[in-house]
């Protein structure tokens, strides 16, 4: 007989878990709630609204080609309308919503309490909702940008040519991307490190498998569109000529980061939303999805090939054609694991005993308009193709039929489908059959005609066009589809308003079998009652009496004896619990760090230069204060019980636990921004011969070295002190940290002074320009470095870190592994490279 | 000496980073291809008639990932627990990695070759 046969002790475990998991309440107080249900159902709403309102400008874009010649909107607003229609659809709905829907359903799919870091996500949530409101908001004051959502320079980096909006799209958007980044650390960190025990890689549900994978490509992909923003701020707010070709820029290089960022990009916003399948799909096939390790095969390949593809942008700009040649290669390349998903998903339902419900229904729909999409990619792939029809609606069509087969329907499936999962109520299924055909007869209507546009040359971008031409016929059909597609999202969003007047659903009322279908209609904010062993990919079906041994607390962490909240943290490979990871509880630091993180962004925009730097310090107090109260706590006793006679530690640092992984992971991002930087370097150098000018001086080869053996020293001395401090040496390693912090910060003296001293002007041309720029890099990341070795010396005073309990140094030494490499490929990039050039 | 070879990578231990290697090939040799048309084209300002470089490049890169695929292949092909192979067992897993890494092989296999049929086709850098 076990323990939990007793009902009072069941009882008193849930009341102990209720009050551990209490939201906060009263009317302000809610808002600093961190609980992954509501932030990620707040994300989600947000992300929403933004995606009608950006509907609702492509409608006003539409009425404005309804016929050729019409005035309905200027030529200006029109370029407002289209920058921000495809600036908010991807970057305030598409990929924020994978982000969003993921903070609700990743924890549920692994049967964990919450994300590993949930302070983390409510600063990204309110990192969005600031940054959308300011990006989004901007046409109300005619101040939009308007240099299409791919800003070429030069028309955008001229002052004179492109008003605030360039600078709101380029501030907005790079806080926005700060916020994705967050959510990429929480995500990979979750899937790695936050699954039930049991759950192998092998039992992992295939959502979890591409979120993994797509979380892993915005590492990769934002961080260099994150270093051409820089770039592209430094050139309009200080006149540094990184695109201005007089001066020995290149608008190409703008090219290059947007596209290494935008074409990866679009598979960022399809894996997701094509993951909803992967766990729907077999749901109403009734039967296993066929093909795991293909699926998997094809999130991975498509994730490395989607990096090699980001040039087909940029066929008709005049690059060698062997250049263009590898870009086409990959292009279609990347045809194969797409298709094999979409096979894989065709082989489940073959295979399978299908019901055809409302979610099924927009899946298979969406399909039929993906492939049509996917066909158009693989003609606009092949290079001379691509020469006829670029620029053209041709195009429009194309990216159309792709986003809405690819991320639009689909996700309109997994909102029928996990509604019930969110709200404990099903949506109609009659409305939302209406709405389908509706939508899917408008898409359709909207977006063909425009392949015919496009063949009959119709330019994009542009806001109105010649009767002449002859495609009046065409361009009305599109504006007419375009408001009936806006009809059936309209009957989406009154089936969605009419929800909360429905009665409660049963539980799993799809009757699926993976782990996210456990919640209660009524469901308590534990997320899951107790942590079970997984032990198949499909464990409400296939293990016996699971779901009443979840709710019976039969399985692991049932209790909260301690009043914390808490999640089982597991092996990569194997999911073997190795820790009792205490989350962080509802606060107002993640909101505050948010506005004032904001604020900096905000307020350079409008050039208030000294409240920015106000608001970047105010920044720094937030994480610091963040950081100090709320990680690395050391706990009252070692180990607990988790059940089934498991005793695992409290705490963990270094590879095995989650902090150090985040700490990894967003140092591989900052290496990725700063490889785009040194890209930018390369580049000018192969393509400009006087790269670097005869009568450039700096910045010598002595300061660069200079600041590059700091920089070592520092980090020497780091790890050193990691070594010392966890042999139980306390005295020592504070002395090797102390002079850690003097040689990280003599090396940031070092690294500005090369350029200082020979004089270099940045704004008389390129090579001064990167040069500075990696030298700035360099030495605020030493700035930065310094704080982290300071922050571990005053832990180590205050007595919050002991040889035991050592996260924070073995975490910042990570940061100054990260840093020693920058240095080296920085310093030895601007003071060796020249000599070796020359 | 072939049926040795067959356990020690029996004996291997598959990992995340396994399943990359690759995938992660196909980009090194992607990388290497575009800096060196890149620096051919715009830096020598011609292309090479016999390109040894690029050549080396493509078989070094093809190697590894068929040395990858081969690996993965006896891996997946480990005797264990009855088909279907999903269940949560030490063996399933590793055979799970193994079979994923082996198709991703194939696919990184195409994607070189497609990537290196251009420089036989195209002679010049206009």
């Amino acid at each position: 007989m076990s323990a939990q046969d007793d009902p009072a002790l069941r009882r008193a475990q849930e009341e102990r878990l209720r009050a551990a998991w209490q939201p906060p309440k009263g009317l302000f107080l809610r808002w600093t709630d961190v609980n992954n249900n509501r932030v990620g159902v707040w994300y989600t709403l947000t992300a929403f609204a933004f995606m009608l309102f950006a509907g609702v400008l492509a409608l006003v874009m539409r009425a404005q080609l309804a016929v050729p010649e019409n005035d309905l909107v200027s030529a200006g607003t029109f370029n407002q309308l289209f920058t921000l229609h495809g600036s908010m659809m991807m970057f305030l709905f598409a990929v924020p919503m994978f982000e969003a829907v993921s903070i609700i359903l990743l924890p549920q799919l692994l049967g964990a309490r919450d994300l590993p870091f949930p302070r983390l996500s409510a600063f990204g949530y309110w990192s969005f909702l600031i940054g959308g409101v300011f990006v989004g908001g901007s046409i109300f004051f005619n101040a939009a940008p308007d240099g299409g959502w791919f800003m070429y320079p030069p028309l955008t980096t001229r002052t004179d040519l492109s008003g605030l909006g360039a600078d709101i799209w380029m501030l907005g958007l790079s806080f926005i991307e700060v916020s994705s980044v967050a959510a990429a650390v929480e995500l990979i960190v979750g899937v790695l490190k936050c699954r039930p025990p049991g759950m192998r890689l092998n039992l992992m549900p295939l959502y979890a498998w591409y979120i993994l994978v797509v979380a892993v490509m915005i590492l990769f992909a934002f961080p260099p569109l994150i270093a051409g923003d820089i770039l592209f701020e430094m050139e309009r707010l200080l006149g540094w000529p990184f695109f201005d070709a007089a001066r020995g820029g290149d608008p190409l290089l703008w090219q290059h980061l947007f596209w290494i960022f935008g074409h990866p990009e679009v598979y960022i916003v399809f894996l997701p939303s094509i993951a909803l399948f992967a766990m729907l799909i077999p749901t109403f096939a009734q039967r296993h999805l066929l093909g795991y390790p293909w699926i998997v095969l094809a999130a991975v390949g498509t994730a490395f090939l989607s990096f090699g593809l980001w040039v087909h942008h940029m066929f008709a700009t005049g690059l060698p054609k062997i250049s263009l040649a590898f870009f086409s290669a990959a292009s279609e390349v990347v045809a194969i694991p797409t298709g094999i998903q979409v096979f894989a998903f065709i082989a489940t339902l073959w295979a399978g005993r299908v019901i055809w419900s409302t979610p099924l229904l927009y899946a298979v729909g969406s399909i039929a308009i993906f492939t049509i999409g996917g066909l158009t990619g693989v003609m606009v792939a092949i290079a001379p193709f691509d020469w006829q029809a670029h620029d053209t609606y041709f195009v429009v069509a194309h990216l159309h039929y792709v986003l809405i087969g690819g991320t639009l329907l689909p996700l309109f499936g997994g909102l029928y489908y996990y509604w019930p999962l969110v709200t404990g109520k099903t949506l109609s299924d009659r409305i939302g059959r209406a709405a389908f055909w509706i939508l899917f007869a408008g898409a359709n209507l909207a977006f063909f005609p425009m392949h015919l546009s496009g063949l009959a040359g119709m330019p994009r971008r542009v806001f109105t066009y010649p009767a002449e031409l002859g495609i009046g016929g065409l361009n009305l059909a599109s504006t007419i589809g375009a408001y009936l597609s806006a009809f059936g999202v309209l009957l989406i969003v009154i089936d969605l308003a009419l929800s909360p007047r429905r009665a409660k659903a049963p539980r799993n009322p799809w009757n699926a079998g993976t782990l996210e279908w456990l919640s209660h209609p009524d469901d308590e904010n534990w997320g899951i009652r107790s942590v079970p062993l997984i032990e198949s990919r499909y464990p409400i079906w296939d293990q016996r009496d699971f779901v009443a041994k979840v709710d019976e607390g039969r399985f692991f962490l049932p209790d909260a004896e301690e009043g914390r909240r808490e999640t089982i943290v597991t092996s990569v490979l194997d999911a073997r619990p190795i820790q009792v990871l205490r989350l962080g509880t509802p606060s107002v630091i993640p909101m505050l760090t948010a506005v004032a993180l904001g604020s900096v962004f905000i307020l350079t925009t409008f050039h208030l230069y000294a409240t920015a730097l106000a608001g970047a310090v105010a920044t720094l107090a937030c994480v610091l204060t963040w950081l100090w109260t709320g990680t690395a706590e050391i706990p009252e006793k070692p180990c607990k019980a988790i059940g089934h006679g498991l005793v695992v530690p409290l705490y963990l640092s270094g590879p095995a636990a989650g902090g150090w992984w985040a700490m990894f992971i967003t140092m591989m991002a900052d290496a990725t921004a700063f490889s785009g930087l040194v890209f930018g370097y390369y580049f000018y150098w192969t393509i400009h011969p006087d790269f670097p000018p005869p009568d450039a001086a700096g910045p010598g080869m002595l300061w660069p070295m200079a600041a590059l053996a700091l920089t070592l020293v520092g980090w020497g001395a780091t790890v050193a002190a990691r070594q010392v401090h966890a042999a139980g040496w306390i005295g020592a390693a504070r002395a090797l940290l102390a002079l850690a912090i003097a040689a990280t910060l003599a090396s940031l003296a070092a690294g500005l002074a090369g350029p200082w001293t020979t004089g270099l002007d940045p704004a008389r041309h390129v090579y001064p320009a990167i040069v500075w720029t990696l030298a700035i890099w360099t030495a605020a990341h030493a700035g930065i470095g310094a704080i982290c070795q300071s922050y571990a010396l005053a832990r180590s005073l205050a007595g919050r870190m002991t040889p035991v309990y050592d996260a924070d140094l073995r975490n910042i030494t990570v940061y100054m592994h990260f840093l020693a490499l920058t240095a080296l490929v920085a310093y030895a990039t601007i003071g060796l490279f020249p000599e070796a050039a020359a | 000496m072939r049926r040795r070879l067959r356990d020690r990578i029996a004996g291997l231990r598959a990992t995340l980073w396994t399943l990359i290697v690759p995938p992660a090939t196909w980009a090194a040799h992607f990388l290497f291809s575009y800096l060196w048309a890149a620096l051919n084209c715009a830096k020598i300002g011609r292309f090479a008639r016999f390109p040894t470089v690029f050549a080396a490049g493509t078989v070094a890169a093809l190697a590894i990932i068929a040395a990858a695929g081969w690996i993965a292949y006896v891996q997946a092909r480990l005797e264990g627990d009855a088909p279907p192979h999903d269940a949560g067992t030490e063996i399933d897993r590793l055979r799970f990695l193994a079979r994923a890494t082996e198709l991703l092989a194939a696919l990184s296999a195409i994607g070189v070759v497609f990537t290196a049929v251009p420089v036989i086709f195209l002679t010049d850098c206009r």
